[in-house]
């Protein structure tokens, strides 16, 4: 009998797990390429200055890339500690992606990571350069891997169910390696590490323009930040309007939660500010919002790419919708339930070498196995997600997105203008915009996780069944030590880069 | 086909196996700072040594769990999600090192530079000896079953912790412990360039290799003579006696990988103590490769259960039950037509930062030490 407690509380150790490597990892994915830009410029001109700029921003690079490595191992592992019924059910799947990371990218992270830092006089100057490049690519692979498997449990593709393994098998590689969410995960992802990189770097040059301390070097590393940062977050305007139409196509629960869209709308709007009312029940005729602020359309054609199409709200889909062919919760749940119940004869069917009624059971099982997931749910309403946590963050992520764009426009046009320094506010609002990177890319992922429940695999199987089976005290107590040792890290990896930003280039 | 894949990718997670055994030395030698180093430049002469190699122990335990996750998906989720105590002991000594090296002697490094050794020495000691205590229950099984939808359900409340209730496991354990630090010794007497150094290392290898052989050769008595879970004809599993001694017999080319891996690690610690060598680790390592590689075969090849349970012998995981499909294996199979180009651009690195040995002026003038 799983003890729902101990799946509370390894969703919670996951959330704390995922939540600590993510305040790590978009600085290695967007600060690698940028060390990599200023040694390709230092090896181009030979001015030692640009060497000088590489290594002070290499040596915050590996106090911040050592704890992202510390807390990273624990995501693979978790798979099999907490979430073992789900590494059997998917692992044929899963499990790839996985195994191509280590091979391809954290090899190749690690064999060039040792050259970067400590062959500066061992190797030549070209071949430290292209190991810093080998660094960035590793990064960045690794993360493509681990996004495509991440994508995959969104959007489950290339898959078959096996009733004779009980799991689902994979059998199309390229559709799972090449799966739009996953590849549109990928691309928002990194680019918004590589601009939460971008405002590390801004914000930390500003300062020390601001305190007057090692100006030119940190103008010169200024200057590359807007530049990076510029690209970057216009990219992430891209990227998260494809992320927005994949949702919208593949998980529209997820969709209307992110927006606190309750009732399907033709030609939708998009809300650009909004505070929620929370005595808002499922299915009631109250307006979710105590105050909105909406642009018109724009959600609608966001999420289906043309005008006059309905986007369906959180009451279509738990209640369904005829007029736009939506079935309801419940009746997914029926379906669901029909599936389990195919599948549980199969194995009847089978000790008693009945053939004629496998065959029949397998087809009443294929022709339900897209609402599987759904016949471990209790009721229609348990298919929605946590609405506020995922609408705030949405919005939070979309705000900031805009404010980058903003920030980055200024301070390159400044820079390239020459006058920078003389924009003493410009400056400080780059060093206090810092954190900001790290909210929105914190508040992605929360919308990305929190909006897909209660999945661990969409429309396949809930969080509740996917859970290991351990008695909650368990959990407790693991989450407890991990909350302790990651705040532990943490503060020790915050008081060192401090220090080491403060002892300058 | 199948069986083929099967038997390939048990080769491939056994080979890792070994070279994750071999790259130990990274945590032998965080052991062996407080036993051999005297002064704080000897102390980081050694970590600095090593610390250049941490990254690649590290990978090669992520992407050992990785292709068990790939290859045997059954058995990642069986033993992770039913050993949870023993695996999870396992991750903090591995989290906690992960940062040491780089926070040690950091300016306001919060917890203080003994912190981060004491964190290196848990790391090299109880990460290692639990580790050797895992892979020792291939041999020795544990107390679970998998219910009808194959999901684990574990028998005892301890959560894996009851594997050190039993004195054989703790052989592997202890062994794996003493080898890491053999390991470092002839890797530091290769690395260093220090005669006071190299000649304490040499003195520590000595006492070292005189308790890992003899630990060695009782684990392997204790191997052959043990009754092994052999996969019968029918396909129920079944105690055999002396089981992975046959396995030995039946298999010449395992027997043979056993036998000249051990003789290339003896003749590699031979070259570390008796003498001025400084390339001792280069056999040793390749010895321990095959040597560990052998063992992990012979517990999953002919017809044997792997990851034997002891509380039901029919719920045992074999390569056969616990592998992911044939399309999967065929997929992995050709992308592990890369990892001989991985292995070759590690080895090329790795000769590219080392054949310059590390010594006392560059750990006084380089700005970035460990």
């Amino acid at each position: 009998m799983q003890d729902l407690a101990s799946v509370d509380w390894s969703r919670a150790q996951f959330a704390l797990t995922a939540i600590y490597h993510f305040l790590f990892v978009p600085l290695t994915l967007g600060l690698s390429f940028i060390i990599a830009f200023m040694e390709t410029i230092y090896v181009k001109t030979g001015n030692p200055e640009w060497k000088k700029i590489t290594k002070f921003w290499l040596r915050l690079f590996a106090i911040n890339f050592a704890i992202g490595v510390a807390t990273g191992i624990i995501m693979e592992f978790e798979f099999g500690t907490n979430w073992a019924n789900y590494s059997w059910f998917v692992g044929d799947i899963f499990g790839a992606p996985l195994a191509i990371e280590g091979i391809f990218a954290f090899f190749l992270e690690a064999t060039f990571f040792a050259v970067l830092f400590f062959g500066w006089d061992r190797v030549s100057k070209g071949f430290h350069l292209f190991s810093t490049w080998m660094v960035a690519i590793g990064s960045n692979l690794s993360a493509l891997w681990i996004l495509v498997a991440n994508g995959w449990m969104q959007f489950p593709v290339g898959t078959t169910f096996n009733d004779d393994t009980l799991r689902n098998e994979m059998t199309n590689f390229f559709e799972v390696a090449l799966s739009p969410v996953g590849i549109s995960k990928f691309l928002h992802t990194v680019s918004g590490g590589y601009v939460t990189s971008a405002l590390f770097v801004l914000g930390i040059s500003a300062y020390f323009m601001l305190k007057n301390k090692h100006f030119q070097l940190a103008k010169k590393s200024f200057i590359v930040a807007a530049s990076f940062g510029l690209l970057s977050s216009l990219f992430v305007l891209f990227s998260g309007d494809e992320s927005a139409y994949q949702v919208a196509q593949k998980q529209p629960m997820k969709l209307a939660a992110m927006e606190g869209l309750y009732k399907g709308e033709v030609n939708a709007g998009v809300v650009a500010m909004g505070i929620l009312d929370h005595s808002k029940k499922i299915g009631d005729n109250k307006d979710p919002f105590i105050l909105k602020i909406e642009a018109p359309y724009i959600l609608g054609v966001m999420a289906t790419r043309g005008l006059n199409n309905f986007t369906p709200g959180i009451d279509d889909l738990v209640f369904g919708n005829e007029k736009f062919n939506i079935p309801s919760a419940q009746s997914r749940i029926d379906s669901g339930k029909i599936a389990i119940k195919a599948l549980e004869n199969i194995k009847i069917a089978k000790e008693e070498n009945n053939t004629q009624k496998v065959k029949e059971l397998r087809e009443v099982l294929q022709e339900n196995m897209h609402n599987f997931g759904y016949g471990y749910l209790d009721k229609p309403e348990d298919i929605v997600p946590p609405v506020g946590l995922t609408f705030y963050s949405f919005h939070t992520m979309v705000a900031l997105g805009t404010y980058f764009i903003i920030l980055f426009f200024v301070t390159l046009f400044l820079s390239m203008a020459n006058s920078i320094e003389d924009f003493r506010k410009i400056l400080w609002l780059c060093v206090f915009s810092i954190p900001l990177g790290y909210i929105a890319s914190e508040a992605g992922w929360i919308v990305a996780e929190v909006g897909r429940q209660p999945w661990a695999i969409q429309d396949l199987m809930p969080v509740g069944i996917a859970a290991t089976d351990l008695a909650s005290i368990n959990v407790k107590i693991s989450f407890s030590l991990f909350a302790v040792l990651f705040t532990a890290l943490l503060i020790a990896e915050i008081k060192i880069m401090l220090k080491q930003i403060k002892l300058g280039f | 086909m199948y069986e083929l894949l099967q038997i390939y990718w048990w080769v491939i997670v056994s080979l890792l196996g070994g070279i994750l055994v071999f790259m130990m030395f990274v945590q032998g030698g965080q052991t062996l700072i407080k036993c051999v180093a005297q002064t704080e430049l000897d102390k980081d002469m050694i970590i600095n040594s090593i610390g250049k190699k941490w990254e690649l122990t590290f990978t090669t335990l992520v992407m050992f769990g990785g292709a068990c996750f790939a290859a045997f998906p059954l058995f990642y989720a069986t033993s992770f999600g039913g050993a949870y105590w023993v695996w999870l002991a396992i991750l903090f000594c591995f989290i906690i090192q992960a940062v040491s090296f780089e926070y040690r002697k950091k300016p306001n490094n919060f917890l203080g530079q003994k912190t981060y050794e004491n964190f290196l020495f848990i790391n090299g000691s109880l990460g290692v000896i639990l580790i050797g205590i895992a892979v020792s229950t291939f041999f020795s099984g544990s107390d679970f079953a998998l219910n009808s939808s194959r999901f684990v359900e574990w028998n005892s409340p301890l959560r894996g912790l009851e594997a050190l209730k039993n004195p054989f496991n703790y052989i592997l354990g202890l062994a794996l412990f003493f080898q890491a630090r053999v390991g470092a010794n002839l890797y530091l007497i290769n690395n260093i360039d220090d005669d006071r150094l190299r000649a304490k290392f040499r003195r520590s290898l000595k006492i070292n290799a005189l308790i890992f052989v003899p630990l060695l050769v009782l684990f392997l008595v204790a191997v052959v003579l043990a009754d092994g879970y052999h996969i019968s004809e029918n396909g129920t599993i079944v105690m055999k006696e002396y089981k992975y001694l046959m396995n030995l017999i039946e298999m010449p080319i395992v027997l043979g990988l056993l036998l000249v891996g051990i003789l290339l690690a003896l003749f590699g610690i031979y070259k570390g103590v008796f003498t001025l060598s400084i390339k001792g680790i280069w056999p040793y390592g390749l010895g321990v490769i095959l040597a560990v590689m052998s063992v992990f075969l012979i517990t999953g090849l002919n017809n044997t259960a792997f990851y034997p349970s002891y509380h039901d012998l029919q719920s045992s995981l074999t390569i056969y039950n616990a592998s992911s499909s044939l399309y999967t294996l065929k997929t992995m199979a050709y992308v592990s037509i890369g990892i001989p180009f991985v292995l070759a651009y590690i080895i090329y690195v790795w000769k590219a930062m080392d054949t310059r040995k590390l010594t006392t002026e560059e750990i006084e003038n380089d700005d970035h030490i460990y």
